[in-house]
């Protein structure tokens, strides 16, 4: 039998995989989007894990909504990605540095 | 929980903005190019309408629809009539600007009204699922629009930066409300709140997920030290958007702090407080600093809004209903003098010009003095000089900080406020006492003129007679 802390720590080790990911990475844009597509699965892995042993299906309700949006979050990331490769002609985080002061 | 048809009633502010989002959509397709003025003329229509809807929906009393996961009470009377206000002047002072870069389109306005509406929902949520699907509504719609010119560099830079750290704030926050739900086994604010009041901070889970939830607020706010997309997004986007993302949006996060911390979290108020306050003064720090350094009036203004989320924490984490009320009064009046701010901006940028830099409002004064009165109005008003309303706003959340005991925060806060003032200051000089750069005449519709004006003028009029916000402030927390 898996035990609710064992989910919550996949949970928590995805989450944290992701977060370190979007900030460590200055190579490529598309592995951001990965990161944060990853981390809203870490947090659907909780919301679902809660949900079982809560005995309580809204939780896996809520994992709908967050999965919708994921996919209307990804489509606009891609969009913006589209237009700043075709302004600038590259996608490397390192060369994102136009704006500062 | 079956449907009822008067949960629609209360619905109808948001049903109004829906309507005129959809209608300008499809009704751009069958315009000609020389008639997209129509768009605007549906568009303020509607947002005249919703105006009236809040009103005839709005009262004293409470009602919640669909199963409780939707509230109207006073405070969202109010804070949606801030919202729809704000977005109404963002149209009528970006009309001129958006034309002359052929950016006036349907697509600008739907989504404009889709972020409006995002806005709406998030102020009325009473369950995290609706506030969820309200902020990222407003996120996405936000997203798109700061790449909204599709040519600019900046813009796409700035878009990509604020949706991968949008994106980030909205992963903390549901990794917060995943640790709130685990805790307390449901999503509405009443059923939290219940456990949270049995409970406590014994719950070392809520307290968790607690955290998790204030950062995903602070990066909403853009709160130091979550503020890093603020001066790059403000930077790269074009005028009118940063207009409407500095202003609009502000309101709608206090909506969003006021929902979570106040009515879902109040039990662990002693926990959130001292998180508010290490924000705060970091906020207030970092914002009046090192807006000092910039030379981009864009990024200047960017750093002032950090610098006036501090301010608004401030009241917030009084943890009473005077503190609740300065706050919710600093948000709106705020929002008012951030648009104003941005509208003067907008304007001055003409065709083939953007007022970018701190130099671009040299002798302001000279080209265009009523403009020039306008901007020094809104700018002793940000910096806090009686009687503008901004004096007022920082006087109230001051006192909720000082009646709470904790003095050294609130001579902290002047003192900052005081930095704070010499880079609004610097900006009255250049308009009346540097030499203008350009002399061309400052061309602008009418309505913008009158816009500007109603604007400038209720800083200045809201600040000699605070009683009337004030009240309607005071009435969203009684009780």
């Amino acid at each position: 039998m898996i035990a609710l802390s064992d989910y919550l720590l996949l949970g928590a080790v995805l989450f944290s995989i992701s977060v370190a990911g979007i900030f460590l990475n200055r190579k490529n844009v598309i592995t951001l989007l990965m990161c944060i597509e990853l981390m809203l699965l870490a947090v659907n892995m909780n919301f679902v894990a809660f949900s079982h042993f809560l005995g309580d299906a809204s939780g896996q309700i809520f994992v709908f909504f967050i999965l919708t949006v994921a996919a209307a979050e990804a489509a606009i990331g891609l969009a913006i990605l589209v237009v700043l490769f075709r302004n600038r002609g590259t996608i490397n985080v390192a060369d994102l540095d136009m704006l500062k002061g | 929980m079956p449907f009822q048809t008067e949960d629609l009633f209360t619905l109808l502010p948001e049903l109004v903005v829906l309507v005129t989002a959809c209608v300008v959509l499809v009704v751009d397709l069958y315009l000609r190019e020389d008639q997209k003025q129509t768009n605007h003329t549906l568009t303020v229509l509607g947002l005249l309408i919703t105006l009236g809807a809040i009103g005839l929906v709005g009262g004293s009393d409470v009602t919640t629809a669909f199963g409780g996961t939707y509230i109207r009470d006073p405070m969202s009377d109010l804070l949606k009539g801030a919202v729809v206000l704000v977005t109404l002047l963002t149209f009528v002072y970006s009309s001129n600007y958006m034309r002359e870069r052929n950016l006036w389109v349907g697509e600008y306005h739907v989504l404009i009204l889709f972020a409006l509406l995002g806005m709406l929902i998030m102020i009325s949520a009473n369950g995290f699922l609706t506030l969820y699907l309200g902020l990222e509504l407003l996120a996405l719609c936000l997203y798109a629009l700061v790449a909204f010119d599709r040519d600019s560099k900046g813009g796409a830079e700035a878009a990509m930066k604020y949706f991968v750290l949008g994106a980030l704030g909205s992963g903390m926050l549901l990794y917060g409300i995943s640790m709130l739900y685990g805790a307390t086994g449901g999503f509405d604010f009443p059923g939290i709140a219940e456990v949270v009041g049995r409970e406590g901070a014994d719950n070392k889970i809520l307290v968790f997920g607690l955290v998790f939830v204030i950062i995903g607020i602070a990066f909403k706010f853009g709160a130091v030290p979550f503020h890093m997309w603020a001066p790059d997004v403000y930077q790269g986007a074009p005028m009118p958007v940063v207009l409407f993302l500095s202003s609009a949006p502000k309101v709608a996060a206090f909506a969003m702090a006021a929902r979570v911390l106040i009515d879902a979290l109040a039990g662990l108020q002693a926990d959130w407080s001292e998180i508010l306050i290490i924000l705060s003064v970091l906020s207030m720090g970092v914002g009046n600093v090192v807006a000092i350094a910039q030379s981009n009036i864009k990024r200047m203004l960017a750093y002032s809004t950090i610098s006036h989320v501090g301010f608004i924490f401030l009241g917030l984490l009084a943890g009473n209903a005077d503190g609740y009320s300065a706050a919710m009064f600093y948000a709106v009046v705020y929002a008012l003098m951030s648009a104003g701010a941005f509208g003067v901006l907008v304007m001055i940028s003409q065709k083939g010009l953007e007022a970018e830099n701190l130099d671009d409002l040299k002798g302001l004064g000279e080209r265009d003095p009523w403009l020039a009165a306008m901007m020094a109005i809104l700018m002793f008003s940000m910096a806090g000089v009686p009687p503008m309303v901004g004096f007022i706003a920082k006087l109230l959340v001051l006192e909720a900080v000082v009646d709470l005991g904790l003095v050294w925060l609130a001579i902290v806060a002047v003192v900052f406020s005081i930095v704070g003032a010499f880079y609004y200051l610097r900006v009255v000089k250049m308009i009346y006492f540097d030499k203008p750069e350009v002399t061309t005449p400052i061309v602008m519709s009418g309505s913008a003129r009158l816009a500007i004006s109603a604007n400038g003028l209720a800083v200045l009029l809201v600040g000699m007679f605070p009683a009337a916000l004030l009240s309607l402030c005071e009435a969203a927390f009684v009780g």
